[in-house]
């Protein structure tokens, strides 16, 4: 926790908003886009969205693995739980009340299907150890941050010959949604003049990954931590390189990220995963590649081939806004559901279903009800500055 | 007798068996005096204050505490609460067959020594089980009896007015992270406990010091986020929030980092939200600070005006405002 506390206090804080300051060009403004819902939370619960420059106009970004799974394998889920009692789901807590269609693994556990939430797929793999006569499938959800541990609990299931634990794999790969904003901003569609990179995929990746989408896109990339001091320091990063017309990756996490990253998770990824031909995501649509899938070596343990599980696509809400909202084109408060008929207690769209999708994190930190008593910012979080 | 049967629940010589042997015992009653299915109890100086309470928890045990605990100080806190002093309580078992007799007693002891160090009376019970598979070890209710002394005001919601002043008894969220630990089986490993504890002492406390208390809450399930919000809506006012003042103890705030839950929304079991005065909030202060579960009191924030809507806002320490989110649905550990 000192640990934490030593890049979160106002004594390292406040000198870095002043260096901020300090690196702004004269009557320049910047538009930058935290990519990470991490990032997107950590702004809003720490105020520091109050505290940056009026130079600066933050664009929330869709890496939030949770809002962009699309529906199709969850319900595919809660049919195979429906048809074969044998079946125990356990996923990331942060899957349980996201929608699909009417329903979602929390209203399934309620109806007596046995849902379990786990901290991580080698608890779901106690599970499948604990009570043999059950069929165990993980529900693997994230970013290259947790797919290394699910493909080191899938090594192990193989390597101990466990007939009863399977995966689901549903890992997304954080650089095809990058390769969309890029298409997005290269289409005119999306302003952006930097980009505040995912610290923990850059755990794993590495810094060096996001090189090719900053040469491609012209545009700077900072990998961040998630404490103010490094959100600080990553957006001072950002606006000098603008400043200076490069399009780098530098970090600002460097307490964490190395330039190569975890080659031993990368190793693990590549040996049980392959990505999909295309996969499509809540939001933002069909993607190329985009996703990962059990390699063939691995079949015994992919619940999608054990229960031929066949998701189908399920449309979003026709007066969402998030396809806009997860590219940055439009802002949460601009949604004419957001509060009203979209709450997190009942979402509609991806961005509301977690904590750390941009709708949900204006939502909890109260900033429609702060603008409707007069005390905060009219202005929406990430409006455009025209 | 190890383990619970459903004959123990039969009402014949195994059920009275349970009685004279685990419950009663466990329970510091066991005078040997005819078992009564109610009380008469004596003529009270002051008004009545009651209520029932129904306790759950998983594991039965945990680090500070356990459902024995629980269920004394969530009784005796829901009168204080109030400005009552608790005087009685009666307690039902409904027991889990299959439920280890050791545990039971354990958990029973934690309520009986409690119930007996604060000089509160357990008089009449109930006990019934369940098949295995029908309930959860053991569940417990409760109704509690307290009494509101005589020329008390007895606090409230309505009484909350602008400028008023919100004291908090000690760190939050103590509870609701050692039950997140217990449940992973970490008990040992974290240096968190439960803050279970009866909070009447405190009350008291306050009203010796002479202030005038407006409204008591304890921020149980949901936490301080949940507790506010409620009031809020209530006394229909805006509540401010000091982040910097808030106590947090350096281990719950860590396994909060690490698991992406929220101190505000953790439950405590042992601490009361105080609304004061602004003039009475100095006195108050250190009327709770001379107790010692109030060491660690501090000021979390005001009653502000200004605000057409009910609000719970804080002030970060970074100096931002946001509105302190109310909880949606069981708080479960996220990923990201």
């Amino acid at each position: 926790m000192r640990y934490v506390e030593a890049f979160a206090s106002p004594a390292v804080v406040g000198p870095a908003l002043a260096e901020l300051r300090r690196a702004l060009a004269p009557g320049r403004r910047y538009r930058l886009m935290e990519f990470c819902g991490g990032h997107t939370h950590a702004l809003y619960r720490s105020g520091l969205i109050d505290l940056l420059p009026a130079e600066i106009a933050m664009v929330h970004g869709p890496g939030c693995p949770v809002c962009v799974l699309p529906a199709g394998p969850i319900t595919a889920a809660i049919d195979l739980l429906e048809r074969d009692a044998s079946v125990v789901v356990a996923t990331y807590a942060d899957l349980m009340r996201v929608p699909a269609g009417r329903d979602s693994f929390a209203a399934a556990r309620d109806r007596g299907l046995d849902v379990r939430p786990v901290h991580g797929p080698s608890e779901a793999y106690a599970l499948a150890v604990a009570a043999p006569e059950r069929r165990v499938v993980f529900v693997a959800i994230g970013f290259e941050t947790t797919t290394p541990p699910t493909a080191l609990v899938v090594q192990r299931a193989a390597r101990e010959g466990r007939r009863n634990f399977f995966v689901y794999g549903q890992h997304l790969q954080s650089g095809a949604a990058i390769d969309h904003l890029l298409a997005a901003v290269a289409g005119g569609r999306l302003q952006l003049d930097g980009l505040v990179g995912p610290g923990h995929v850059a755990l794993v990746v590495g810094a060096g990954f996001f090189a090719p989408f900053a040469a491609k896109g012209r545009l700077p990339i900072v990998v961040s931590g998630f404490a103010p001091f490094d959100l600080v320091r990553a957006l001072t990063l950002l606006v000098r390189q603008v400043n200076a017309g490069r399009a780098e990756v530098e970090v600002a996490y460097d307490r964490a990220v190395t330039w190569d990253g975890n080659r031993a998770a990368q190793a693990a990824i590549d040996d049980v995963f392959e990505p999909r031909p295309r996969s499509v995501w809540r939001g933002l649509g069909e993607l190329a590649g985009g996703s990962l899938r059990l390699r063939p070596a691995y079949r015994a343990w992919d619940a999608e081939h054990a229960f031929e599980l066949r998701p189908v696509a399920a449309s979003d809400h026709a007066h969402c806004l998030c396809p806009s909202i997860l590219l940055g084109e439009r802002a949460p408060l601009d949604c004419t559901l957001f509060g009203r008929a979209c709450t997190p207690a009942r979402p509609l769209g991806p961005c509301m279903v977690s904590a750390e999708g941009a709708c949900a994190a204006v939502f909890h930190a109260g900033r429609h009800l702060l603008q409707r008593a007069g005390a905060a910012r009219t202005e929406s979080p990430c409006a455009p500055s025209r | 007798m190890r383990t619970i049967a459903l004959s123990h629940g039969a009402g014949g010589s195994e059920h009275a068996e349970l009685l004279r042997r685990v419950v009663l015992p466990a329970l510091g009653i066991d005078d040997g005096a005819p078992l009564l299915d109610a009380a008469v109890l004596s003529e009270l100086d002051g008004r009545p204050v009651l209520t029932t309470d129904g306790f759950v928890v998983q594991p039965l045990r945990f680090a500070g505490g356990s459902i024995g605990t629980l269920a004394f100080c969530g009784t005796v806190n829901d009168l204080a609460m109030l400005g009552a002093r608790p005087l009685a309580l009666t307690v039902g078992l409904v027991i889990e067959a299959g439920l280890d007799v050791a545990l039971l007693r354990a958990v029973l002891c934690d309520l009986g020594a409690l119930a007996r160090q604060h000089g509160v009376r357990i008089v009449a019970g109930d006990t019934k089980v369940v098949e295995r598979g029908k309930g959860d070890g053991v569940f417990v209710t409760t109704a509690g009896l307290g009494v509101l002394p005589p020329g008390r005001v007895a606090p409230h919601p309505s009484r909350i007015a602008v400028g008023d002043v919100v004291l908090v008894n000690g760190a939050l969220g103590d509870h609701g992270a050692a039950i997140v630990h217990a449940r992973a089986g970490r008990s040992d490993a974290a240096e968190v406990s439960s803050d279970a504890a009866p909070l009447h002492g405190l009350v008291e406390a306050l009203y010796a010091a002479g202030v005038d208390v407006h409204c008591l809450r304890d921020p149980t399930r949901g936490g301080v986020a949940e507790a506010l919000h409620g009031l809020a809506h209530d006394a229909g006012v805006t509540i401010a929030l000091d982040e910097a003042a808030l106590p947090v103890r350096p281990a719950v705030a860590a396994t909060c980092e690490l698991l992406g839950l929220d101190p505000l929304q953790l439950a405590n079991e042992g601490k009361l939200l105080a609304f004061v005065p602004a003039d009475d909030a100095a006195v108050a202060l250190a009327a709770l600070r001379s107790q010692p579960q109030g060491a660690d009191a501090a000021i979390a924030g005001v009653v502000a005006d200004g605000s057409p809507l009910p609000l719970v806002t804080l002030r970060t320490r970074l100096g931002g405002r946001r509105v302190v989110a109310r909880p949606v649905g069981e708080q479960l550990p996220r990923i990201c």
